[in-house]
């Protein structure tokens, strides 16, 4: 049976949108366009759409596959390969920390849990004074976030939370920890639960529904399964992009080349892809800098369990979050986190959980009663979290190292103190910090409080994951800080921008959707304007 | 398997793992870079499984949990598929396994054994083969849950059906 929910990309395809499937193609081929953005996701998506209407021609070049809501069933097996980047187990060098993000058209804004937040106002307030962004002050920002806001029908949410998340306002609320409601890019949400597996109902604002079929129904070009291996440079330009062609499950290359030539191009790979290209294709990097300060906001976990039923598989994943930890100390004091809650479906959720044997199956016959609480913290922001670095393998295939400094680890520990002691005040009667030494739940608050001071804080011993990969292409007012200058232009190469989340220069302090959303507006109507002007 | 027998396990450990990788693959026939799940590691999935996910299947439920755990490692990059295949290599092969794991054949371990191993991995100085473990951990509980008829023990309804066919 097929979804009785109609496919506007099954159906704009029947209506004659330009796509091509690398991995179907037999000869090497070459591509001619004004633009060529590497990368459909929250940067790539509206840097398309917006170059699109403004008459140029543009070519989108992806990775991965181009799946909709016909493919979209809700099931985690399915879901994890198709959708995500390593079957969503991408994990740093050590593998101690594991990363969640998008391989698809629409890139991770297909499969986010929808969370929206404008820049925080510290956040740029430090851009401007510490990375020369003059122009990116909150009201400078205000009108491209409000016109990716409504482009995207980001608001509030008016549904009540679902159990777990209102477990942490009722908690939070009960030690006079003050919590908001999270808006969300949603039209017409059903209130499922499935953001994070491909939404089935189109009505997550995804680019894949938005952005992308503007650009498309504007002539735009979408090149599906092509990976972006290397630009040609000469002379301070880029001349073209050398593309491999991959295999229908995108797992290897089928030998296929595609060459790209255009007048402009935009590398919007998310921050791991992106400066790895640019490693690979040797851009001018005179200071040193590409791919570092790669930003994670690093998150650690606490499971709650309950008496009453708490279903984190029901409803919107996340509609209740807490900055009051962001604001407790200055921004470049100890490490600050935002409280989040997060969905928990079968595999997910089992495989987060510590342990196994008894104890485990234990845990998970009270699946349905646990809320898991998130703590993300900021990094960016202070001398010990200068984050990570993107570096080749020997195939030229990237990878992140990040280093888990004594001063996260501190931060670590009070986010597991501070979640803890929220849900013991929510009515929780058993918490477990993500951690392989936690043999059994704590019961109380006493015993919790006494036993997270001392649990050792180390990587593969505490859970740390991560959903936000930022940084590692910085865009500063100063070269000897950054490689992109604040009109997103690559420093010595005159034709080539970076729009996408490895621009920033820290990490947000949020969600990060919104910010790329408002940040790439703003660059791809500046670089649309230059663009005519040589025309 | 004693708790000192670890413990020298684990100046070894990270090296041999390392090395050893590199002789199984000397040892076998050069295997194409997809991972390929054979009767030796089909049999240690059998004794993991259960050890693992806490649960006991019946012969049906546990070689199609078996299967499912492949499916899951044919997902991963290449690059993850063999190192996978050389950890199933070196936990098959009698030496590597009894230096390593402290575990006789597979089909023989006690189910005090096989604790004792995933305990000791989970938790070792070898940095290796704490990843290793956690590898081992979210490969079978994710293959194990990934199958609707094991969610209503977990009180998981499963997704919308008219939207899930």
């Amino acid at each position: 049976m097929s979804s009785p929910i109609p496919d506007p990309i099954q159906a704009g395809i029947a209506a004659g949108w330009q796509v091509i499937d690398a991995s179907t193609l037999q000869q090497d081929r070459g591509f001619d366009a004004d633009v060529v953005v590497v990368g459909t996701g929250a940067g790539g998506g509206v840097t398309a759409e917006i170059l699109a209407r403004a008459g140029l021609k543009v070519l989108m070049v992806e990775e991965g596959a181009l799946k909709s809501s016909k493919d979209f069933k809700m099931r985690e097996a399915d879901a994890y390969p198709a959708l995500y980047q390593d079957s969503a187990a991408r994990k740093t060098a050590d593998k101690a920390i594991n990363i969640l993000q998008g391989r698809t058209v629409g890139g991770t804004t297909v499969v986010n849990w929808t969370s929206s937040f404008r820049t925080p106002a510290d956040t740029l307030g430090w851009w401007q004074s510490k990375y020369g962004l003059h122009d990116y002050s909150v009201d400078g920002m205000a009108p491209w976030f409000r016109k990716m806001e409504e482009r995207l029908h980001i608001n509030d949410w008016p549904t009540p939370p679902n159990a777990g998340n209102d477990l942490l306002r009722m908690g939070a609320d009960k030690l006079g920890i003050k919590t908001a409601l999270i808006r969300r890019n949603v039209n017409g949400c059903w209130n499922l639960g499935y953001c994070g597996m491909g939404c089935p109902t189109n009505a997550k604002q995804s680019m894949l529904v938005t952005t992308i079929p503007g650009a498309l129904e504007k002539g735009a070009v979408l090149l599906t399964r092509a990976r972006a291996e290397r630009f040609a440079l000469v002379g301070g330009q880029a001349t073209s992009l050398e593309c491999l062609a991959l295999t229908a499950d995108g797992m290897a290359p089928t030998g296929r080349r595609l060459t790209l030539k255009a007048r402009h191009f935009v590398v919007a790979g998310g921050a791991i892809n992106s400066p790895a290209l640019l490693l690979r294709s040797g851009a001018p990097d005179p200071h040193q800098l590409l791919g570092q300060r790669t930003f994670l906001h690093p998150v650690v976990i606490s499971m709650g369990l309950y008496p009453q039923a708490v279903e984190a598989f029901n409803g919107a994943p996340q509609t209740v979050y807490s900055d009051h930890f962001l604001h407790t100390q200055a921004l470049d004091g100890p490490m600050g986190y935002k409280l989040e809650v997060a969905p928990l479906h079968p595999v997910l959720g089992a495989t987060t959980l510590a342990g196994f044997g008894s104890a485990h199956a234990g845990l998970m016959k009270h699946f349905a009663h646990v809320q898991g609480m998130l703590a993300l913290l900021r990094d960016g922001f202070h001398p010990e979290a200068s984050g990570g670095r993107v570096t080749l393998r020997g195939d030229g295939s990237p990878q992140l190292d990040y280093p888990l400094t004594p001063y996260f680890w501190e931060g670590a520990r009070r986010a597991l103190l501070t979640m803890a002691e929220i849900q013991f005040a929510a009515g929780s009667h058993a918490v477990s910090p993500v951690h392989e030494l936690v043999a059994q739940p704590y019961k109380n608050w006493d015993e919790a409080r006494q036993a997270i001071a001392v649990l050792p804080m180390q990587k593969l011993l505490t859970r740390v994951v991560s959903a936000h990969v930022m940084g590692g292409c910085a865009m500063t007012g100063d070269a000897a800080t950054g490689v992109v200058a604040p009109d997103g232009l690559y420093r010595g190469i005159g034709n080539l921008s970076v729009h996408d989340g490895s621009l920033f220069p820290t990490s947000i302090g949020a969600n990060p959707q919104l910010s790329i959303y408002g940040v790439t507006a703003r660059l791809a109507s500046g670089l649309a304007e230059r663009l005519a002007r040589k025309a | 398997m004693q708790r000192r027998s670890f413990l020298k396990a684990g100046l070894l450990g990270g090296l041999a793992l390392a090395a050893g990788g590199a002789v199984y693959r000397q040892l076998r026939p050069a295997a194409a870079e997809r991972f390929a799940l054979d009767a030796e590691g089909r049999t240690m999935l059998a004794v993991l499984i259960p050890a693992v996910t806490g649960e006991t299947p019946d012969a049906a439920a546990l070689q199609a949990a078996i299967d499912r755990v492949g499916t899951a490692i044919n997902g991963l990059p290449l690059r993850v598929q063999k190192e996978i295949s050389d950890l199933f290599g070196l936990l098959s092969m009698a030496p590597t396994r009894r230096l390593l794991a402290g575990v006789p054949a597979w089909p023989e371990a006690t189910p005090e054994q096989v604790a004792a191993f995933l305990q000791s991995w989970r938790t070792h100085r070898t940095e290796m083969l704490q990843t290793a473990y956690h590898g081992l951990h979210d490969l079978v509980i994710g293959g194990w849950y990934a199958e609707p008829s094991t969610w209503a023990a977990i009180g998981y309804p499963g997704p919308m059906k008219e939207l899930s066919a």
